[in-house]
């Protein structure tokens, strides 16, 4: 694929334009290519009313000449970031001083209009995979969503960010209250109250804020999906590294895409450039491994990823007695 | 042509003149009631921190009196805003410190607040009131003893549903004993955990504030406690319970009773928290007096919740679990014929099976009995386009509808068809309609439905919606009245939001996130749009170490006069003329 021709590229502009009125009184900035008449804001918007007219069912309402470009900037995204980066630039120098415009409905690409709408309804978003979102970038799904849906009548749901929307307080409470179903209920589904077993807590969710040394952004992590101090460690390790590297690029000011992103490794015992701490519910800083992790669940109120050179007054790898406290920085 | 009025009469009218809405008119009606009524405006609300510069404020406006900010999008509710993006009130307190040393009521929602900001607010205004934090995060304990210890006059300090930072301690004792104006205290977000000094401390205040008439305790107060309480305070109108669970002692149940018949105002109650349901009839004795009832922190199964609800014939608020299934919001349907709000919270989110019997059928049912039924909030597992019809048909009077079936695209369950021509009801039939949140499988159909009848709609939420930026199309061209519009995870781009571009300036704000607009759209927007802020978010790293065409991680637009802020962390990034320049 060699990029995009100078004739697709006039196609492919978008164009600002008054919501839904026949003239165009506002914009007076709205530039047409040569090639274009002024009849194209008319037909951009006689597109939208012939495809509110028809009825349900149809496919391929908005015959856009654009969604031909957004499909194939689709298969570059597939690829990995090198192989298009060259293909990027160039086409950026093209359509740099051009302003996007909307086709009329003659050239129309009816079925690519709904593939191309289709890639973010089945991205899911797991606050904790957050950083590997360059692996993850753009899939597009090609399934309907009706399909899709009973397709994944699912086996396991995977988690997505904010979703059901409730409040942070109100989950917490949901898990805490209901692992003691109440003894006096009378009559109303006693059997599932007593059934539930203090295992199912695990499905709810448990977040705690989690800050990095270095990194403005802070995260909150589900205590809950994990059952052992190594899977927290591995997902804090997911959760910093690609940030880690953004702050690094950041900072630096320049593109340095081909940055690697080094594991956070050695959390727990020291041995790495970081340590994760937490504070418990009476306030105290404490290393993140010295209780059993049940205990650490139902105590740690918040994590911290320090850097291993500030933590003092430990007892790397040894003492498992006592709570060494760490001046707060 | 002169006006025969003196300044002093136009400004004792304007003075009877309160609503926002009222006052702006007036400020345009000429130069000269422009000039007065900035002068003798008391009250403001911002709705959005960003729109406008705390300079501007208080150029504007020399005397207010009372201050409400909003800060960040409504979305953070459900961590969709990274930490860090913003929203801090440092700067507004810093800069109302300075020029309104005579302000009595700060009100903030979503906002970052420092320790040192809040001993600031103690410190700037001698005569401060009123301090409600609402969503907030940032401050400690050690802020809120600022507070207690400084403000003579403080009438309200309410913390609701704030992230509190507690450093144990014992702020509750830094009111001094001579601190008597306390009208309101909403302490309920505080931690569980407290020292016996704590609660002799919050005893002796509740004891002297004889105005107390809104009391919302923490989960960290026991029930035993409870009681005192209540015979310090017997003028309460509106109470939040600690934890409702102990030992079952006969003579703290019925020393509670006592208590609560006492409070022979109160109309309000919470908190709940372990409800043991055989303590609930201590609470009866008040009951046909409330008007409002939340039981969304109580673990209490339907049979239960249904002989609280039964005693409540005047309830016209209610916030429960969805322990109370289908039978008990039938029940309640039958006796509360004054309900106007009812929210119904998913007790078990994330199970894959439903954990209770809670269906569209509960809904209809209370649509059927309760005739000023106005705004529900409902989370359930399964809806049907038959059930939508049936509540549009029921309650023509809706204002706010907003419905959550958990799953996302769950379809009609009886034809799995879309659930665009019962949602497409709703906005038909109540034309009041001023807030709707959609979920189940929709289509761009329901846009299309939205575009053309949510005349009056204000604020609209989109989750995993729609085909196509038609959807979009329709929402931003059809809602006239739309101020706040917030979308995740659609496959709405470049073309509707390019095309409606002037009408992101008659909003508040747009959010975006999980979308499909391209970088290459937001830098035109920005460029093209000066009036607005086009914030990009991205945690990926710079957009533009990726192709434009690319779409962005998150985006939020809103109107402002500030221009773009400068207190952006980094993956976080306005769009403008100066950017474009610098990316092209």
């Amino acid at each position: 694929m060699e990029g995009i021709s100078k004739e697709e590229e006039k196609k492919l502009e978008l164009r600002l334009g008054p919501p839904g009125q026949e003239e165009d009184t506002l914009f007076s900035f709205a530039y047409l290519s040569s090639s274009m008449s002024n009849n194209t804001t008319n037909s951009a918007k006689r597109v939208f009313s012939e495809a509110i007219e028809r009825k349900t069912g149809e496919e391929g309402w908005i015959n856009l000449n654009s969604d031909n470009g957004i499909h194939q900037h689709q298969k570059l995204w597939s690829s990995s970031s090198a192989n298009f980066h060259g293909k990027i630039q160039h086409q950026q120098q093209q359509t740099k001083a051009s302003f996007l415009q909307f086709q009329t409905a003659s050239q129309s690409l009816p079925v690519m209009a709904k593939e191309s709408s289709q890639p973010c309804c089945n991205k899911i978003v797991d606050l904790q995979q957050q950083s590997n979102a360059e692996k993850k970038a753009f899939s597009p799904s090609s399934a309907n969503p009706a399909v899709s849906n009973i397709s994944q009548k699912r086996t396991a749901p995977a988690p997505v960010v904010g979703w059901p929307p409730i409040r942070s307080f109100r989950k917490n409470l949901a898990s805490s209250s209901s692992a003691k179903p109440n003894p006096d209920s009378q009559g109303a589904l006693p059997d599932k109250v007593a059934g539930k077993k203090p295992v199912e807590t695990c499905r709810k969710g448990l977040f705690v804020k989690i800050n990095m040394d270095g990194v403005p952004i802070g995260r909150k992590v589900d205590l809950m999906a994990y059952d052992c101090y190594d899977k927290l460690s591995s997902a804090v390790d997911e959760l910093f590294r690609g940030l880690v590297v953004a702050q690094r690029d950041s900072s630096g000011g320049g593109k340095q895409n081909n940055q690697e992103e080094k594991p956070i490794t050695g959390l727990l015992d020291g041995s790495g450039e970081y340590t994760l701490v937490y504070e418990d519910n009476e306030g105290d800083r404490m290393l993140v491994g010295d209780v059993p992790w049940h205990m650490f669940v139902s105590t740690a109120k918040r994590l911290r990823v320090l850097k291993t050179s500030e933590v003092s007054g430990l007892c790397l790898g040894g003492g498992k007695q006592g709570k060494p406290l760490l001046e707060s920085a | 042509m002169a006006y025969s009025f003196p300044v002093e009469v136009l400004e004792h009218i304007f003075s009877f003149i309160d609503s926002d809405n009222d006052r702006n008119a007036v400020s345009l009606v000429c130069k000269s009631w422009y000039e007065i009524e900035r002068w003798c405006r008391r009250k403001i609300f911002i709705g959005n921190c960003y729109a406008v510069t705390p300079r501007i404020m208080i150029r504007r406006f020399p005397e207010l009196r009372s201050v409400s900010l909003k800060g960040k999008p409504h979305f953070a509710d459900f961590n969709l805003v990274p930490e860090g993006w913003g929203g801090y009130v440092d700067p507004w307190v810093l800069a109302m410190g300075r020029a309104y040393p005579f302000l009595e009521e700060l009100r903030l929602k979503r906002m970052v607040v420092s320790d040192e900001a809040l001993e600031m607010v103690s410190k700037s205004f001698k005569n401060f009131k009123v301090l409600v934090l609402s969503s907030c995060e940032g401050f400690t304990t050690d802020g809120l003893a600022s507070i207690a210890a400084n403000c003579r006059n403080l009438r309200e300090l309410d913390l609701r549903e704030s992230d509190v930072e507690d450093l144990g301690g014992n702020w509750l004792s830094c009111f001094p004993e001579s601190c008597t104006s306390l009208v309101s205290l909403n302490i309920s977000c505080l931690g569980s955990d407290w020292s016996l000094q704590s609660l002799s401390a919050l005893e002796r205040l509740v004891g002297r504030s004889p105005n107390l008439r809104r009391l919302r305790l923490n989960r960290a107060v026991p029930l035993d406690k409870l009681a005192n309480l209540l015979r310090r305070a017997p003028q309460l109108v509106e109470l939040g319970t600690g934890t409702f669970s102990s030992e079952l002692r006969p003579d703290v149940f019925s020393n509670l009773s006592g208590a609560f018949s006492g409070c022979k105002e109160l109309k309000a109650l919470s908190g709940f928290w372990d409800a043991v349901p055989s303590h609930l009839p201590a609470v009866y004795t008040i009951c046909s007096g409330l008007t409002s009832l939340n039981l969304s922190d109580a673990n209490i199964q339907s049979s239960d919740l249904v002989k609280l609800i039964s005693e409540c014939q005047n309830l016209q608020r209610l916030w429960v679990f969805d322990y109370i299934e289908d039978s008990g919001l039938e029940a309640l349907a039958e006796s509360c014929k004054n309900l106007q709000e009812l929210r119904v919270f998913p007790s078990d989110p994330y199970a894959m099976e439903p954990n209770v019997t809670l269906t569209e059928q509960g809904l209809v049912a209370v649509s059927e009995g309760c005739p000023k039924l106005e705004s529900v909030l409902y989370f359930c597992r399964q809806f049907t386009n038959n059930a939508l019809f049936t509540i549009a048909k029921n309650r023509p009077n809706l204002t706010r509808f907003r419905l959550c079936i958990i799953e996302p695209r769950t379809p009609d369950y009886i034809t799995l068809e879309p659930l665009d021509a019962g949602f497409g009801a709703i906005v038909q039939n109540c034309k009041e309609l001023r807030r709707l949140s959609l979920s189940g499988l929709l289509t761009d159909r329901v846009f299309e439905h939205i575009g053309t009848h949510a005349k009056k709609l204000e604020m609209l939420s989109i989750a995993f919606a729609g085909d196509s930026d038609l959807g979009l199309y329709h929402v931003l061209s059809g809602c006239k009245s739309l101020r706040k519009l917030e979308i995740r995870d659609c496959p709405f781009g470049d073309k509707a939001l390019l095309a409606n571009a002037a009408k992101l300036e008659t909003m508040r704000s747009l959010w975006m996130s999980s979308c499909l607009v391209s970088f290459e759209a937001c830098k035109l927007l920005g460029q093209k749009m000066p009036r607005l802020n086009v914030e990009v978010i991205d945690e990926r790293g710079p957009p533009d170490s990726r192709p434009e065409s690319y779409p962005v991680e998150k985006l939020y637009i809103y109107r402002s006069v500030a221009g773009p802020r400068l207190d952006m962390p980094a993956f976080v990034w306005t769009m403008d003329e100066e950017l474009a320049l610098r990316l092209s």
